[in-house]
């Protein structure tokens, strides 16, 4: 097989120079919401292996301005959809953020299911002022890389932390961790291992998996050999998880006494048809389950049921879309319509919200989310697999900061 | 021990289900010197296949599979009518960029019927336990596996290497216009034979519910191992193939399972070693 090399690096670079040059003129001239509406930037991957998590999201914020309508504080609502595609798509989602923010007057980003890609846009909305509302990313560190981040999700250690402290308490002694090789799972590893030992248990080993890794029954063969009282597991979900689930379903690690705790985001309520019985007896932490009982929750669930079918079942993730939006909405009303990002990021500092999940509240210092978190188990419930909630920690805040 | 026979087992069954996803392309790559980088695409097909009749009809699994052979088989070859052929002639790269046009499209596809979320699969009762074999315990999905692999590779060896269509598909490879000569119909063989590949990625696909995930990006998720496979068995060679997957899921169990940091790596670098060594793979067709 031959190639001819092709020289598009001249034309590339010439591209590149134009465009550069073109953003900082138009990125110091942008007008502070004077159009008359409040203009909001979506960014979620809606195409690819991720284009589900995407579709998720976007259905929370249909939720919402169904239930809320699409007007606040006498302004027009507006959003605009962009396609970040996935994880490893973080120069398409700056450049996305660069686009919504020029061209389309954006005031306030909302988006960024990834790490990456939310890392990669942070030095652009500093420049440009403009706040963005981290709708899934949950690395601890990224709200640190601008002032203008703000997160309604959860952050690893959050979820990893509190399942550590709780399995502590709960008379698991041992433990052996495994998760995916990326930001996200080293936070996870940290955090379990850090809550853990504090508490009096004892991490006696750990396996790090590659991200996309399919077949995990070495890694489970090694950590039941090692007899651990538990398997503390983080991977990124989708089918990664579903292949895990199976396998450890398939070693027979819950069967063999062993217990399995996850993060709440590798059982996905959404993921357990596909899962199955893998998810019996399996512990987990999150902050929401559609098993929920609350008066948010009820109305958030009528509202998605009305959308998407009687039968839908949302993901976490619709939830945290549909509380972006309420964070936003609110944020506006408190500062009156004034769309200025310094205003903005005022107005969110300190905001409670009467979540589906419960109370949650932004955190000032760190524009993080506080909120309870839940620690469930897989249950098998009116027909169907459900992660059941027997334990509830309140008021968390991210330990990683 | 126990640990190690277990850890074997588990690597030749995933083995086993490399070997039934890239034998088809083996067959496309090595026998008709088609380089289908959409392979992933009709084994994605067969997937498709078997979930939908698992979720829709009581039939057994032992009947979804031949069903979603022949289904990816029907599609394989009404493709290769309609475009494929045209592209034979072409120089690698162009079929290259082709079949991977074919590929991404395949997943649009998927996802406009399918949509992007992941199948559900529930396996029958009499797959989803363990067996005890000489005191090793092994998932009988794995097992079934392994059987389905070695019947596939033992029927596809007397296919090519003792039947008059194996002989045909062999002189038509060699020397098209001598064997157009001497009356050989290639084109239709052609098809039949890239049919049977697009039909075993089918199967291979179907068989691999009970494993792994299934949504619109499949085709791509293992071109990678696929590849691998069909480069270091050498292409065309179904023993090869066979040698060469089964190598790679215990060589990949064993190193995961011993050294859990590196051990997803090493079979990368055996790609690249042998490559130099080999370029041919362990059992290259030189022609």
């Amino acid at each position: 097989m031959t190639l001819r090399p092709i020289s598009v690096s001249s034309v590339l670079t010439r591209v590149a120079a134009v465009t550069t040059a073109g953003v900082m003129l138009s990125l110091s001239g942008v007008a502070q919401g004077a159009d008359g509406k409040l203009t909001i930037g979506l960014i979620f991957p809606m195409s690819g292996a991720f284009a589900d998590q995407g579709q998720y999201y976007e259905n929370g914020v249909k939720v919402f301005q169904r239930l809320h309508g699409s007007t606040v504080a006498g302004l027009p609502v507006e959003t605009v959809l962009r396609d970040d595609q996935g994880p490893g798509s973080g120069d398409l989602a700056r450049r996305l953020t660069q686009e919504l923010i020029v061209r389309n007057k954006a005031d306030v980003i909302l988006g960024y299911s990834f790490t990456p890609n939310a890392m990669s846009a942070a030095t652009l909305l500093t420049e440009a002022k403009k706040p963005a509302v981290i709708v899934n990313a949950a690395t601890s560190i990224i709200t640190e890389k601008s002032p203008y981040f703000v997160r309604v999700s959860f952050t690893l250690p959050q979820l990893a932390a509190t399942l550590g402290a709780w399995a502590a308490k709960n008379k698991i002694k041992t433990a052996y961790t495994i998760v995916s090789d990326f930001a996200p799972g080293i936070d996870a590893e940290t955090w379990f291992k850090k809550s853990f030992e504090a508490g009096g248990g004892k991490v006696i080993g750990d396996a790090r998996t590659p991200v996309t890794a399919m077949e995990y029954s070495p890694f489970l063969q090694r950590a039941m050999e090692a007899m651990p009282d538990a398997v503390f597991a983080f991977n990124p979900g989708g089918d990664v998880s579903i292949a895990f689930m199976k396998a450890a379903k398939e070693r027979g690690l819950v069967k063999s006494g062993i217990k399995l705790l996850v993060t709440g985001d590798v059982v996905d309520d959404n993921a357990l048809p596909a899962m199955g019985d893998a998810v019996d007896g399996v512990i987990s932490s999150l902050h929401y389950q559609v098993e929920l009982d609350n008066k948010a929750n009820a109305e958030f669930l009528k509202g998605y049921r009305e959308l998407f079918g009687a039968n839908a079942i949302p993901s976490y993730r619709a939830v945290q879309g549909y509380d972006a939006m309420a964070l936003i909405y609110q944020a506006v009303e408190k500062t009156k319509g004034n769309l200025d990002g310094v205003a903005l990021m005022e107005a969110f500092k300190g905001a409670k919200l009467d979540s589906p999940r419960g109370p949650m509240e932004i955190d000032p210092a760190t524009r993080d989310v506080i909120d309870n978190i839940y620690i469930r188990k897989g249950e098998m419930k009116g027909g169907s697999w459900r992660n059941v909630a027997f334990d509830k920690i309140e008021a968390v805040k991210d330990p990683a900061k | 021990m126990n640990g190690f026979a277990s850890v074997v087992a588990d690597g030749v069954a995933y083995g086993m289900l490399l070997l039934l996803f890239s034998v088809g392309l083996s067959v496309t790559l090595g026998l008709m010197r088609f380089i289908n980088l959409a392979h992933g695409a009709f084994a994605m097909c067969g997937s498709y296949v078997a979930t939908t009749l698992l979720q829709s009809t009581q039939l057994p699994f032992l009947l979804i599979l031949p069903a979603a052979f022949l289904v990816t088989a029907v599609i394989g070859v009404l493709i290769e009518r309609s475009v494929i052929r045209h592209v034979y002639a072409m120089p690698a790269l162009q079929q290259v960029l082709f079949s991977i046009g074919l590929a991404f499209a395949a997943s649009a596809v998927a996802t406009i019927i399918f949509g992007p979320q992941q199948q559900v699969v529930q396996l029958p009762d009499w797959l989803a336990g363990r067996v005890d074999i000489l005191g090793v315990r092994v998932g009988s999905y794995r097992l079934f596996l392994v059987f389905a692999g070695l019947i596939t590779a033992a029927c596809l060896m007397l296919l090519f290497n003792y039947t008059l269509f194996g002989a045909k598909i062999r002189a038509s490879v060699d020397n098209r216009r001598t064997a157009e000569g001497i009356g050989i119909n290639v084109d239709r063989l052609f098809a039949l034979t890239f049919g049977l590949g697009a039909g075993l990625a089918g199967l291979g696909g179907a068989l691999s519910v009970g494993f792994l995930g299934l949504d619109p990006t499949f085709p791509f998720k293992y071109l990678i191992v696929v590849l691998m496979v069909v480069a270091i068995g050498g292409p065309g060679s179904i023993g090869g193939s066979f040698v060469a997957a089964l190598f790679l899921g215990v060589v990949d169990a064993l190193f995961k399972y011993y050294l859990p940091a590196v051990g997803s790596f090493v079979v990368y670098g055996l790609l690249v070693a042998t490559m130099i060594v080999l370029p041919k793979g362990l059992v290259g067709r030189t022609s």
